[in-house]
This record gives C-alpha cells, sequence and structure tokens, in this order.
C-alpha cells in the first residue's frame, strides 16, 4: 500500500527529477569543472586551477561588464519599482477609463524584446529621430541615445519602462487590497493624500516591494536580448553568419552586461574554461539573491499556506 | 480583468461647495496625466505602424507621417524575406514548448502543492533555485551537451526539455493549486479515484484559469525568445525564429526600414490578439507571481 503510493508520487514528478538531472545539476557541476580548465570547441579541457579566476581579477573588458551590470542594477531596479508603484497608484484613483489605461499601461511587458528594442532604437534615431526632432523643436539638442557610451544605458532603461506592465500590476493587486478602513481612519485623523500614501499604503505593500526588488536584480543579472540587440541594431550592423555579432557591447562596450560578455567569450572568442568561470561567478551571486528572497518571503517557503 | 483588479470606494461626506470642488480638479489633474502617459505609452507602437507604410525612401527621412500609404509592405515583407520560414519556426517552438510543458508540469505542480511524500520541501526549493537561476549560468555545459548528439542549428535543445518541467510554470501552477481546498480531492479519493484519476476529473477543470496562465505564459515567453535561439540555432538560418530574424534583418535590408518595421509589427500583433482573448487568465497569473509576498 505505502509502496504503491510511493510509486504513484513518482509517478507525477518523475519528469521533472530527469530535468533537474539532466538540465540543471549535470551542467551546474559541469560548470564548475570546466571553470578549472582551458579548452575551445576543437580541443580536450585541459586542468588549469585557478588560472580562469585569477584572470578575472584584471580583465578590464570583465571588469567593464560587471560596472555595466552593477549600473543597471542601481538605476534600472529602483526607477522601475518607483514607476510601478507611481502608475499603479494612479490607476487606483481613476474613475473613468481605468480600465482602458490599465491595458495600455501593460500591453508593451508583452512585447518581444526584440521587437520593443528595435522601435525603441528607431524612436531614439540620433538626429532624425521623432524624439530628436521634437527636443529640436523645443530647442534642445538631443543626446546621441543608443549610439552614445553615456546614454546607452539610460536608453535601455527608457525602453524598460516602457515594458514596466508585469510589476505595475503586482503593485496594482497590492494597492487595491489595502484594507478601506486604514483610509477611512486616516482620513478621520487628519492625514492628506501624501501621508495616507506614507503611513497606510507603503507600510501596507512592503513585502510587494521586497519582491519587486529580488526579482528585480535578479532580472537584471540575466540582461541580455535588449542590450544585445540595441548594440547590433544602433551600430548599424547586425547578427549575421556565425550569429555572434561583433556589434555586441556597441558602443565602446557600455551595453555589456555581465551575461552578454559572458557569452561572447565562450561563443564569439571561444574561451569556454574563462566563460565557465563567469559563470560561476555568476551562479554564486544569483544563488545569494535567492537565498535572501526565500528567507524573506512565504510563498516561496515550502510550507503549505 | 475587472474582477481581479475591482477598487472599492472611499466614502467621505463632501458637503460643503470647497471640497466638491477641489475634487473635481484631482479629477481632472489625474485624468490629464493619465492621458499623457497612455499616449507616451501608445507612442512607439503607433510611430512603428507609421513608419511600416511609408516608403523606403521616406522611411530613412525624419518625417513621421506617411506621404502615401503603403499597406503592401506587408505583402512584401513576406515575398522579399525569409520572414514565413521564420514564423513557421516561432510557430512550431511556441506550440511543442507549451504542450510539452503542460504534459509534463500540471502533474509535478499538483505534487508540490497536494501530495505528501518525503522531500517535497526540498524538490520544491530545486524548483525555487532552477526558476532563480540565470540561464547563462548553464550555457556552455548544456550546448556542449546538445552539440555531441549533433542537435545545434535546430530548436529541439529548445523544444524537448519543456518535456522534463519548467520551474516557472510549476512554480505558477503550484500557487494556484493551493487555493483549491483539500476537501474536493478527499472526496474524490474516498470515492475510489486514484491519485491520476482525482487530478485529470476534480482538479484540471477547477484549475483551468491557473493552467491556462501559465500555458499563456510558456506560449508567450517561446515567442519572445531571442537568447536561446540565438545560442542553438544562429548557426543555421532555416531554424531561425522571428525574434532573430528581426535582429538580423537590419543588416540584411539595410536601407527598408519599412520592411524591417513592417514585420516588427507582425511579430507584436499574435501576442496583442492573444492578450485581448485571455486577459483575465493573463492578469490573475501576473498576480499570483508576486501579490502573495
Amino acid at each position: 500500500m505505502r509502496l504503491r503510493r510511493n510509486l504513484t508520487t513518482l509517478s507525477f514528478v518523475a519528469p521533472l527529477l530527469i530535468g533537474i538531472a539532466v538540465f540543471f545539476l549535470y551542467p551546474l557541476v559541469s560548470a564548475v569543472y570546466f571553470s578549472f580548465t582551458k579548452f575551445d570547441l576543437l580541443t580536450v579541457p585541459q586542468w588549469v586551477g585557478l588560472e580562469n579566476y585569477k584572470r578575472m581579477a584584471d580583465d578590464p573588458f570583465l571588469l567593464q561588464s560587471v560596472r555595466n551590470t552593477l549600473w543597471m542594477v542601481a538605476v534600472f531596479v529602483p526607477v522601475r519599482i518607483i514607476s510601478a508603484i507611481g502608475l499603479s497608484m494612479l490607476l487606483s484613483q481613476l474613475k473613468r477609463g481605468a480600465g482602458v489605461f490599465r491595458t495600455i499601461f501593460y500591453l508593451p511587458a508583452l512585447a518581444p524584446p526584440v521587437a520593443a528594442t528595435i522601435a525603441f532604437v528607431y524612436l531614439l534615431k540620433p538626429g532624425t529621430g521623432p524624439v530628436d526632432t521634437l527636443l529640436s523643436h523645443l530647442g534642445i539638442d538631443g543626446p546621441l541615445w543608443f549610439n552614445s557610451p553615456d546614454w546607452s544605458k539610460p536608453s535601455l532603461v527608457l525602453l524598460g519602462l516602457w515594458g514596466i506592465g508585469d510589476i505595475m500590476i503586482i503593485f496594482l493587486a497590492a494597492v487595491l487590497g489595502v484594507p478601506v478602513s486604514l483610509y477611512e481612519a486616516a482620513a478621520l485623523d487628519g492625514a492628506n493624500a501624501w501621508h495616507r500614501f506614507r503611513y497606510v499604503t507603503l507600510p501596507t505593500i512592503r513585502p510587494v516591494i521586497l519582491f519587486a526588488t529580488i526579482t528585480g536584480v535578479i532580472y537584471t543579472l540575466q540582461y541580455f536580448d535588449q542590450a544585445a540587440v540595441a548594440g547590433s541594431i544602433a551600430s548599424g550592423q547586425a547578427v549575421t553568419g556565425g550569429g555572434i555579432s561583433t556589434a555586441f557591447g556597441f558602443p565602446e562596450g557600455s551595453t555589456f552586461t555581465y551575461p552578454l560578455w559572458l557569452y561572447t567569450v565562450g561563443f564569439r572568442y571561444n574561451a569556454l574554461g574563462y566563460a565557465n568561470a563567469m559563470a560561476v561567478v555568476l551562479f554564486v551571486v544569483a544563488l545569494a539573491v535567492t537565498v535572501i528572497l526565500l528567507r524573506r518571503s512565504k510563498a516561496f517557503s515550502g510550507e503549505e499556506q | 480583468m475587472t474582477t481581479v483588479l475591482q477598487r472599492p470606494q472611499i466614502k467621505i461626506p463632501a458637503t460643503d461647495r470647497r471640497v466638491r470642488r477641489e475634487r473635481r480638479l484631482t479629477w481632472i489633474a489625474r485624468h490629464s496625466i493619465a492621458i499623457v502617459l497612455a499616449i507616451m505609452f501608445l507612442t512607439p507602437v503607433v510611430y512603428l505602424v507609421l513608419l511600416s507604410v511609408m516608403t523606403s525612401q521616406q522611411a530613412l527621412t525624419s518625417d513621421y507621417w506617411p506621404n502615401s500609404w503603403h499597406f503592401e509592405n506587408y505583402v512584401r515583407v513576406f515575398q522579399v524575406t525569409p520572414l514565413p520560414r521564420y514564423l513557421l519556426n516561432t510557430v512550431i517552438y511556441a506550440v511543442a514548448a507549451t504542450g510539452f510543458m503542460l504534459l509534463s508540469s500540471v502533474p509535478a505542480a499538483y505534487a508540490l502543492a497536494k501530495l505528501k511524500f518525503r522531500g517535497r520541501n526540498a524538490l520544491f526549493l530545486t524548483v525555487i533555485c532552477m526558476m532563480m537561476l540565470p540561464p547563462q549560468v548553464v550555457t556552455v555545459p548544456l550546448y556542449l551537451m546538445w552539440a555531441g548528439y549533433g542537435l545545434t542549428g535546430s530548436l529541439t535543445p529548445l523544444i524537448v526539455p519543456m518535456l522534463f518541467g519548467d520551474a516557472f510554470c510549476i512554480f505558477l501552477m503550484r500557487q494556484f493549486l493551493l487555493t483549491i481546498p483539500t476537501d474536493y480531492l478527499d472526496a474524490a479519493r474516498v470515492d475510489g479515484c486514484g491519485e491520476w484519476r482525482t487530478l485529470i476529473r476534480v482538479v484540471l477543470p477547477m484549475a483551468r484559469p491557473g493552467i491556462a496562465a501559465a500555458g499563456l505564459f510558456q506560449f508567450f515567453y517561446a515567442w519572445n525568445d531571442y537568447y536561446g535561439p540565438l545560442l542553438y540555432t544562429s548557426e543555421n538560418e532555416s531554424s531561425w525564429t522571428l525574434s532573430l530574424g528581426l535582429a538580423s534583418f537590419h543588416g540584411v535590408h539595410h536601407v527598408d526600414w519599412n520592411l524591417v518595421t513592417a514585420a516588427t509589427v507582425l511579430a507584436m500583433i499574435p501576442i496583442v490578439v492573444v492578450f485581448f482573448f485571455a486577459q483575465k487568465a493573463f492578469v490573475q497569473g501576473v498576480t499570483l507571481t508576486g501579490v502573495k509576498g
């Protein structure tokens, strides 16, 4: 009887167990092993000990990609969260057309990242693009956007704000879930709108802010598509032939995020051992962030609620 | 959408005129801000559509209004680019990945939510870790594994793993299944249903919104995926998907911005159509991932 029940349970999770072994544990262990070796697609891995890790410390390109990703974590994540809270507060207070506005603000989040990036590269085309044209009417000299090392990452942030819909919906549900009685009590105490937001809304939605911060950091750690496409389209070249664009990172490496540089090292320069050392470092960082999430958030603990 | 996100009204008695006037002003202010923002959100798509119906010469200028409307660009892009091939590959990838994911992940999510067994928490934690793992960490070993089987250059390395569960979809469906009262399942078990029959006869009909949300996420993920196809198919153009094709159009059809934008608009249309048919399931799914924080 007991055995039978165990077999039934096993039949439900067997594919998942195989998946974990083959597509998660095996490559993870291999990555750690490969990180101590040196090889490319044509040679056999050769043990080099800690050499890959030592090399990382003074690789200027690697350090640039770390700086780029840290910049994204420091700017992209908070800007997206603050904007999403603002947008969801606005939506929650609209009395007419809230549904229509909600759909308009949400939909861009579903656009294919490649399509959205192409749209923004065209929109922000230096000089002749509609945004720079508009700015010149106002007497402002528009920046070079995706073609300037200083403006390429802020342009990616703008693109990210356009696709803010998913976290906006999560915040909207949280804001609407704040008990009305709290607002009424605060209003009776003479609290103005700002006070109601600061002392009622904000404390209540704090767990959601934490969730959005951590998942935002995880998302930024693997930020790849938009950075890759923006670089290659803005440079006027494209992913051709072998598939690895020489234009990734354009301009001047300013859009080389850590995962994008990892990919370039592995599949363009064929330094597969070194790429795996980068992967192990990325894994350790992502794991640390995940542990924080697991400790702070109820939804992710295995216990039944 | 409305049933999930309904706002309760706050009632504060408004008798005096000053208060009422103030309120009307805030009403106007809020709606004006919303309208300005809505226009900003719509601008990129509207601009793309306008660009896509221009002549290729006009598309290179700073004009934003077409001199003449060339809707035939949408036909031409199918004739002069490999768009039909990309579209077919994308549909194959998205449909197969979604179907396979549901087959493997629904039972796993059910076991994690409703069956008691040793190691359940450990299994769930592993699923969370898989979900949070940046795909680039395991990219090189997985690529070498598929290359060893000679399967790179095709979409197989992206589709086959879906037969073995997708972490995010399992997590999402587990969260939904937790909301189904266990009493229903016990009743079925008392009636002599085995676990598989309980799942198929009792749980599946009740869990339809959660399953729909996971299916939609998976479909959209595959449809939009750029990293996977770049990694595995870039060496073989006949396996390219829409995302990969779009990113390279620019080089191949360098001056035909109108055609590039037409293809870009075409890549967005199915997403919008599916969204409007399945809005409610979708919004429910998004809220499910975060609201319980």
